[in-house]
């Protein structure tokens, strides 16, 4: 009879070394999925077409990525590494050029690409156009507060960027060289 | 009756109870490990572009997903090599983005529907002629906050 048998004694005492085995492979091969990426606000749908503006040109700053991922920046084609530098002295216009930005708060950046364009030079001339503003912004906080301008007030963020304000516009692009 | 009381009399044998808590923390790591990784089931290639102005996602409930990018190997038989889009689990139509922007509308706090961000996961290869018409799509759905999914790059 079975029953009457003594119950074989299983040892547990390596439980806890399988169980910590387990954890730690699984802490090992599992990869946390962080979630980053570049933030972006896109303008509200209307149906009518947007109402004509009148623009000085020495406040646009357009940025035309086409089919080729070739650039053209102001009608001058310009490599991407020295986007956010040109970006940067545009909006600031240290020098106060004739045909640079008046003040930073008139200057816009028009970026009109094809639809050929592939989306990593896309994002990443954005990125650089972003750059440029946080840079901008980052310098104008050490200039103002001596601190960077994550570590500022509220406020004294908001004050920034309502002098520095990121005014990026997107042209529809043009039916270019869609990969069918 | 009889039959219970003769079963009492006899030596019942002792389960041992100190490996309970080991397999009960082992269950709690295969939950853990399990609910993380269960993400919706890639069916694009997606190996989003690299960029250094990043922000990161805070809230996971209020995050929706698009993926655009090439269908997979085994899906390009039934779904061709053009790149797709992808809600959730399923190939979709640009049709499909304001009932999904919808959907996931009316599964969060009605005070927190402004601060719905959605996430684009698109493959760097992908054009931007089908990214255009997601984007319209979003705008006209009302979905204004999105996120460009992006790795991050060393400067």
């Amino acid at each position: 009879m079975a029953r009457d048998r003594k119950a074989p004694e299983v040892n547990a005492g390596s439980m806890a070394d399988i169980a910590f085995l387990l954890l730690i492979f699984f802490l090992v091969t599992t990869t946390i999925v962080v979630d980053k990426g570049v933030l972006v606000k896109l303008p509200p749908w209307s149906n009518e077409p947007p109402p004509e503006m009148k623009l000085n040109s020495r406040n646009v700053y357009s940025v035309l990525v086409n089919a080729n991922d070739d650039l053209l920046v102001r009608g001058e084609p310009k490599s991407i590494t020295d986007l956010r530098a040109d970006t940067k002295t545009f909006i600031m216009n240290p020098l106060k050029m004739e045909d640079m930005a008046e003040k930073p708060t008139k200057a816009i950046i028009s970026l009109k690409n094809d639809r050929g364009t592939s989306y990593g030079t896309y994002l990443e001339v954005y990125n650089e156009l972003k750059a440029a503003y946080n840079e901008l912004r980052e310098e104008e906080a050490n200039k103002r507060h001596g601190k960077s301008f994550e570590y500022l007030e509220r406020d004294e963020q908001k004050a920034i960027r309502a002098d520095i304000p990121l005014v990026i516009s997107e042209a529809e692009p043009t039916n270019f060289g869609e990969d069918k | 009756m009889g039959k219970f009381t003769k079963k009492r009399g006899k030596a019942n044998p002792e389960v041992s109870t100190a490996s309970l808590p080991d397999i009960i923390f082992m269950l709690l790591f295969f939950f853990m490990v399990v609910t993380v990784l269960r993400d919706s089931e890639l069916k694009v290639a997606n190996n989003v572009p690299s960029a250094t102005e990043l922000t990161k996602l805070e809230k996971k409930s209020l995050v929706n997903y698009l993926f655009i990018g090439k269908p997979l190997d085994k899906f390009q038989a039934t779904y061709g090599t053009k790149p797709q889009l992808q809600l959730g689990d399923k190939f979709a139509d640009l049709k499909e983005i304001p009932l999904y922007i919808e959907k996931h509308r009316s599964s969060v706090n009605e005070k927190e529907i402004p601060s719905i961000i959605s996430s684009l996961k698109i493959d760097g290869k992908v054009t931007m002629g089908i990214v255009q018409d997601v984007k319209t799509e979003l705008r006209k759905s009302g979905q204004l906050k999105v996120n460009y999914s992006a790795k991050p790059r060393a400067d």
